[in-house]
């Protein structure tokens, strides 16, 4: 039987290898696969919180099938406004997105 | 099931009616987008007033639960959402000539559906009961969102505007989504009120409350999670920006209190968030006055001084998650009434702003110099909302925050209300630039004397009408009060 704690440490890993790659990575896309990478981490930790937590119930697991429905719409609107960047500006670089600033 | 328990939502399903009908009108009836077909009328704008008189008039003061607790609704939630109804009625009255351009006809009907799909993920953010129900809220009222700032397809700013906003916010709910799986961690529950009696404080609890508030901060726009709001702002078209700026960011500051009153007040975990707002607020209130001080361009002005007036809005938080001692809901009436206030005055100044725009494509502050001059009745009405967001006795500015600050100064805040007064008087400095640049500077080439088209007026009228008469009108935080002690 696997402990709980082996999987939260992964999650925690995961979660925070996607804040690490938000913050560093400098092509709008990384950032976006990022955040992906965060989102399946709380996914992992709501299905494996309800399986070896509190079985009785179902409520880790619809959050979790809700979660990532969510999260395909999201990264679908930001996919479209980064292809909406790219055509004005021929680059998707997260440094150049500084017009406005300040 | 029981179906009938749809009919309790009945402010959500009647929203969903008016979604649907424009949807269907827009796929029928504008093959012709030359000529916008029916949204040049104002037929989006008469669905929602009558929607909104419609549900706000019986109001009813039946506090009830739906799917099995999923829905909680309590009769504060009917005032909140007539709220944010009326300022949605206002956006949609600024957007009219933004949306009359040429190249925005054959969209009108998208920013109308749109705007109404985040209206009603606020909707169900507010009445939830379950995190399930709270986070699909959360993203309904988000991801349109986004689509909204960008909206202006052809302008490079709006664009940027968007995926600056559209990263922060999928970070930010990443990391609430955490939050809240720590939360079902240790408490075995997703239901508000079955957390509000199983949480013992521990340290996995406290970091995931500390990720849900990061998440919410975002949201609101509060200080050490504000740096999305000015480029969005600045982005953004107007009318959008305004939308944000009030509805937006109401809505989640008034469900922040609301999930913390059910989940986490109970148990010992209060004291814990009461530090960490403690800070929050100091430091929106501060940063946001000193960076608003220079600004050149109007609309990353009004940022500013909105995330200055979202520290004002949660220090209703501050005691308002309990009833006070004399058995008013006190924080979370003031919390709803100063949120009622500044939708007038800043739609107001937003709605100056916009018709400005529209007209004559100026945003800076320089080129409001001489307004008085040509613009005599628009440079007025921006100086009285003006003067209600810094706060100045006659306007209902001045009430509002009046209340907010006992409302904190009762529940034992003084530091905290002492530091906000300053505040007042640093932000009275900054909106009085603005009237300053208005009144006193010259130019040599002032904006040109305009009439503003009649879908401005109207909302010109209600903001006024709203800066005026609120803080007069002494029955409407006595009714807020009654309202208040049945729904806490």
């Amino acid at each position: 039987m696997i402990q709980i704690e082996y999987i939260l440490i992964v999650s925690a890993v995961m979660m925070f290898a996607g804040v690490f790659g938000f913050l560093t990575r400098r092509s709008t896309l990384a950032i976006l696969l990022s955040i992906e990478l965060m989102l399946n981490a709380t996914d992992l930790n709501f299905a494996a919180i309800n399986r070896l937590m509190y079985s009785g119930g179902h409520e880790g697991y619809f959050f979790t099938l809700f979660s990532i429905a969510i999260s395909a719409a999201e990264s679908a609107v930001a996919i479209a406004i980064m292809i909406n960047i790219y055509r004005q500006l021929k680059d998707t670089t997260a440094d150049k997105l500084s017009k406005l600033k300040w | 099931m029981d179906y009938s328990q749809f009919l309790y939502m009945h402010e959500e399903m009647s929203l969903l009616g008016v979604i649907l009908l424009l949807f269907v009108t827009d796929l029928l009836f504008c093959k012709d987008s030359k000529r916008g077909g029916i949204y040049n009328s104002p037929l989006p704008v008469i669905l929602l007033g009558v929607m909104t008189v419609f549900n706000a008039l019986p109001l009813s003061d039946v506090q009830f639960e739906a799917f099995g607790g999923m829905y909680q609704h309590t009769p504060m939630d009917t005032i909140v959402k007539t709220t944010l109804n009326v300022g949605t009625l206002i956006t949609f009255l600024l957007a009219h000539k933004w949306l009359a351009r040429p190249e925005n006809l054959v969209k009108q009907g998208e920013f109308y559906v749109v705007t109404l799909f985040t209206l009603l993920g606020m909707y169900f953010m507010i009445s939830s009961g379950h995190f399930l129900m709270f986070f699909i809220g959360l993203e309904l009222a988000s991801i349109p969102m986004v689509a909204l700032v960008s909206f202006d397809k052809y302008r490079y700013e709006s664009a940027e505007a968007g995926a600056k906003y559209i990263l922060l916010a999928l970070f930010s709910s990443a990391l609430l989504l955490y939050g809240v799986s720590l939360i079902y961690a240790t408490t075995g529950s997703l239901y508000f009120n079955q957390i509000g009696i199983a949480n013992t404080p521990s340290l996995l609890l406290l970091c995931g409350l500390a990720m849900f508030l990061a998440g919410m901060g975002f949201k609101i726009s509060l200080v050490p999670f504000h740096l999305w709001t000015a480029d969005t702002y600045e982005g953004a078209p107007t009318a959008v920006t305004a939308y944000l700026s009030v509805v937006s960011k109401g809505s989640a500051a008034f469900v922040l209190l609301v999930v913390l009153a059910k989940a986490f007040t109970i148990g010992g975990i209060k004291m814990d968030w009461e530090i960490a707002f403690f800070w929050i607020i100091i430091a929106s209130i501060t940063l946001a006055n000193l960076f608003a001080i220079r600004q050149s361009n109007l609309k990353r002005f009004m940022a500013y001084s909105a995330i200055s007036q979202a520290g004002y809005l949660v220090l209703g938080i501050m005691g308002g998650t309990e009833l006070a001692n004399d058995g008013t809901a006190q924080g979370m009436t003031a919390m709803v009434y100063y949120l009622l206030v500044y939708l007038a005055a800043n739609m107001g100044a937003f709605a100056v702003i916009n018709v400005v725009e529209q007209n004559s494509g100026k945003l800076g502050i320089k080129d409001y110099n001489g307004l008085y001059q040509t613009n005599p009745r628009l440079a007025f009405l921006m100086t009285l909302c003006l003067f209600s967001l810094a706060g100045i006795p006659p306007f209902a500015g001045f009430f509002s925050k009046f209340f907010i600050f006992m409302a904190a100064f009762n529940a034992g805040f003084k530091v905290l209300v002492f530091i906000a007064l300053v505040n007042t008087i640093i932000s009275l400095y900054y909106y009085l630039l603005i009237v300053k640049a208005m009144y006193i500077s010259e130019s040599d080439k002032p904006i040109a004397t305009f009439r503003s088209d009649g879908y401005t007026r109207v909302a010109l009228a209600l903001c006024t009408a709203g800066v005026l008469l609120l803080g007069i009108a002494g029955w409407v935080y006595n009714y807020l009060t009654e309202i208040g002690m049945q729904s806490l």
